[in-house]
Formats: C-alpha cells, structure tokens, sequence
C-alpha cells in the first residue's frame, strides 16, 4: 500500500505499515486530504456489499449479509403463540442481536460485547417503528393464535457497520420468510401441516394465501463518520476506532426517516453534515434495494 | 396551527423545571433534575484511580450505570447507558486526569417522558458538582413532530400514544466565553447549533426532523439559561458554572 505525498519529518523515514499503527490519526488524515481512504475507497463510497438468501436450511427464513469484510447471519423462527389480551389480532417479533467472541479481537469469551445489546435495541426499534412488517399479517386466528417470528441475527465478523449489516440482513432474512402452513385440529388447535401429509390430510390450511409476508416500507440505512469536514461513508472497525463519531441515518423506501442516531462523539454534527449524511443514505439506499431485488430475483430463477 | 396538549400546554411550552445539587452526603458529586412529573437522580463518584479494559489510559474514561425505577436493568437501560457516556465523553476534558474512571450513577425516580433527555441534564449537573472538568455543559431536548408541527417536552402519554415519532436532541449550551468572537462559530454557525447527540424513534419526514432541530435549539437556549441561573445560585464560586 503506497503513501501518497509523504510529506512530514518522520512519514518519510518510518515504513508505512509503521506509521498506519504509530499514528493512526495522522495516517488517516493524510488519506483525507487527498479525498482517498486507505482501502482505496472514495470517501463516500460504501463497501462492496453481497447478500445470499437461504443460507440456514433449517429456519423459515434466512440471509447472509456482507458488507466489506462485516458478516452477518440472520436467521428467522415462526412459533404459533397465544397473542395478548391488548393485542389479539397481532404478532410479535423478537430481535436479538449476538456477538460471539468469533466475530472481533474485542470481544472475550464469557463477557458479553457491550456492543451487542445496544445493537439489538435499535434494531428492534428500527424494525419494529418503520412499519416494514404489519403485525397484523402474522395473526392466524383472532385472539387464539398468532405468529410469533424469532429474528437472531449472529455476527459472524465485525468490521464496523455493524447495524448497517445487521439491518440487510434481517431485512433479507424477512423478503425470505417462508411462513409454514398451518390447520386447526379437532380440538381447536394449531398444527403444523408436514410436507409428506399435505395431500393425505384432509384438514384446511387456515393459512393457505398468506405464506410471505408483504415488507412494505423497508428501511435501509448507512453510517457515517464526521471527522473535521470530511464525511466517510460505511466505515471499517480500524476507522471507527480512530475517528469516533458515528452518524447512522435510516431511510424506508419512501424516503422517510426511520431514524437519525448519532449518540455522541467529539465532533458536533451541524445541518449540512446531517444533510449531506441523508443525501448519501438515500443513494445507498437505492444500491441496497438493487441488491436485494437481484437477491431475490436469483432465488426465483433457482 | 393549534394543538391541544392533555396538561394545556402550548406547543413550545416546557414543563416546570427544578433541580438542585449536592442531595447526597457520600458521592462527590450529585444533582437531582426534574421537568414535570419526570425525576431524574444523578450521581458522580471519581475520578478513580485506573481505567477498565479495552479503554485508552491515556485519557480519562467514563463509567455510567442507568438504574431504572423499578425491575432490572436490560436492553433499553444497556442503550441509554452507551449514548449517556458518549454523550458526556464529548463534553469532558479528558486529558486532564489521564488514566482514570468517573463513575456516573443514574436512578430514575419517575419516567413520565423525556426521560434521556433529563438524565442527560442531570448528569451534566452531578459533574459540574464533583467538579470534574468540562468543555461546556450538553442541554439535552425531546420533540415530537407530527405532520408539520412540533411539540416540546412530551409526557410519557404524548411520546407512546398521540405522537408518532419523537427526537431526543442534545445540543452544547451557550458559551459565554474569553475567547474572541469568531472561535466559538465553525462554518458560519455558531456553536451551539451543533448536535451532540441525537436519538430518534418512529418515522418522520426529513423535513420534519429540521424543524425539530430548529425548535429543539430555540428550546435548548431556555433551558441553557435556566442551567447556568441555578449553577451560579449554588456556587460561590461562579467559575465553577461552565
């Protein structure tokens, strides 16, 4: 990997590998001012991103996503639930985000990663706040049964982005859900129609038509890093551990805000850097769906 | 256009504000804030000796445990804890007591709404009272947007029934400063224009978020006020008062 310009006392004597791990700020800061990042990236430009649908065989729904390096495995579980009193014509969805130690040097076995929860929550609230899924949809019968569909999602490398990534995934796993068909039994209960009885039994399925269900706003987002002026988009866990100030923006596919998170960080975001940060998010936003419909599509021609 | 709040209020109108500092006898530092029905106890015990794993010892770090009212502590308290620390990371100077640990203790007395934003008020008064050096304090705001209005400083029943999408928002306060003029302003907008944090729930449209950021500003320079008249009532020393 070339340094361009090196310029300074010490840039021009020290090895470059040298320099990145002395000074990682200084290192960076060089890449920026001429518009590049060290993996070759202009600074607006995202990872190359890849999604592959049905990766677990044995959940109802599942992807991997990756973007760069960042790897997740989402994976989705429908059980049949008694719904609440408050809510007898609705699902539920359960989010939960895990992080084993596999995925990152920081992450020790035992403790779990600090990170994870707070992933998992905005995650949830992602979700659940956009509208992506109608809960109403995972109803079977009103006030009796329902759908209750485990989303985990594993991290299986975490070079940062990880709620960009966790977010794909879990919005591919969902565009995958096969929802298994189900009859009620003489007793009123709900069963599970095995494939090798379909054409023996001679019970209804009381969920014949409704086996997908319909994502209809589906949330897509980007992080930033705000550094000086400089905007870098999807960042790298070595970039986000130098430069510390994260912006997530998450736009659904009507360029709604979904949500505009930026807990902290030493540089103060000021409106052109939000919108400037909303701008690219809505690029990618389109990229995302690009990839997902050809993920899809390529699953239909199978 | 008109709003009718449940309490009478007027869109831009906060709720009664009152905190006060130095409430306990044992930590170094401790303040209490409350905005209406919402109560928020914050207390600071540092700076330690020593900072915890996977931190730079090189500057001084941040511990801050949320303790909710009632229950334990879960997934919502682990995500208020992390934006709670990076937040006041942002307006400490850590570069003063390298290689130490402040530890910041949230109990949460009554959540009636906006209650990050309170903690996050709270906690800058707990420090200010254990004297732990600050940049400038964080004012911290709720909005709620709803199809082209914005309301200030939700109950608990504004933010889950009526509304649909609400912003926490923290700004840095006015700086009154020795510094000339043009150094507090980056880019032709002064300082406090700038958002330290931001958090929001539910879908709004992009438009609607400005807004929120344009009243949560207007907002936070009331609030900024109120904070410095307390600080400077409780202290002698009015150096102290950020």
């Amino acid at each position: 990997m070339g340094l361009p310009n090196a310029i300074g006392d010490l840039s021009t004597e020290v090895e470059v590998e040298a320099f990145r791990r002395l000074f990682p700020l200084r290192f960076y800061e060089k890449h920026l001012s001429e518009s590049i990042r060290p993996d070759a990236r202009p600074l607006g430009r995202a990872r190359d991103t890849t999604i592959a649908l049905g990766a677990v065989a044995s959940a109802n729904g599942s992807a991997l996503a990756k973007i760069g390096s960042t790897t997740m495995l989402a994976a989705i579980k429908m059980e049949v639930m008694t719904p609440s009193m408050e809510t007898p014509d609705e699902g539920c969805i359960a989010i939960d985000f895990h992080m084993p130690p596999i995925c990152s040097p920081i992450v020790r076995p035992g403790r779990p990663a600090e990170a994870a929860p707070v992933v998992s929550k905005q995650l949830s609230d992602t979700i659940l706040s956009s509208g992506m899924i109608n809960l109403k949809e995972l109803s079977l019968v009103s006030g009796k049964a329902a759908w209750m569909a485990y989303l985990d999602i594993y991290c299986l490398d975490a070079d940062g982005a990880l709620f960009d990534t966790a977010l794909l995934s879990a919005v591919a796993a969902f565009s995958h859900l096969d929802i298994p068909e189900v009859s009620l039994n003489d007793d009123g209960k709900i069963v599970l129609l095995s494939e090798e009885q379909e054409g023996m039994s001679d019970r209804e399925s009381v969920n014949k038509e409704k086996r997908k269900v319909t994502l209809s706003s589906v949330p897509f987002s980007l992080t930033c890093i705000l550094h000086k002026n400089y905007i870098l988009a999807d960042p790298t866990a070595e970039e986000e551990s130098i430069m510390e100030t994260l912006v997530t923006v998450v736009l659904d596919s009507s360029s709604q805000l979904v949500s505009l998170y930026k807990p902290g960080g030493p540089v103060l975001a000021y409106t052109s850097a939000i919108q400037d940060c909303i701008a690219l998010t809505r690029q990618r936003a389109k990229e995302l769906q690009k990839i997902l419909d050809e993920a899809i599509s390529g699953m239909e021609v199978d | 256009m008109e709003v009718d709040r449940e309490d009478g209020r007027t869109q831009n109108q906060l709720r009664p504000l009152a905190c006060s500092r130095n409430i306990l006898h044992r930590a170094h530092g401790s303040a209490s804030w409350s905005q209406g029905d919402t109560k928020v106890l914050a207390a600071v015990y540092g700076p330690k000796a020593g900072t915890k794993k996977n931190e730079n010892p090189e500057k001084a770090c941040i511990e801050v445990i949320w303790k909710p009212k009632t229950g334990q502590t879960g997934k919502q308290e682990k995500e208020y804890e992390m934006i709670l620390k990076r937040t006041l990371l942002s307006i400490c100077i850590l570069t003063v007591n390298p290689n130490t640990t402040t530890s910041i203790i949230i109990q949460v007395v009554n959540d009636d709404g906006a209650l990050l934003p309170s903690a996050i008020n709270a906690a800058c008064l707990a420090l200010v009272d254990a004297g732990i050096p600050m940049k400038h304090l964080a004012i911290a705001i709720c909005c709620v947007a709803k199809s082209g209005y914005v309301i200030l400083d939700p109950t608990k029943l504004e933010e889950q029934q009526k509304m649909k999408a609400f912003a926490y928002l923290v700004f840095p306060n006015s700086v009154h400063s020795v510094l000339p003029e043009g150094s507090l302003s980056v880019q032709g907008e002064p300082i406090e224009h700038g958002i330290i944090t931001s958090v929001t729930h539910g879908t709004m449209s992009v438009d609607d978020y400005f807004y929120c950021l344009d009243r949560g500003r207007a907002a936070s320079v009331k609030l900024s006020d109120f904070l410095r008249r307390s600080l400077q009532q409780h202290s002698t020393d009015s150096s102290k008062a950020g």
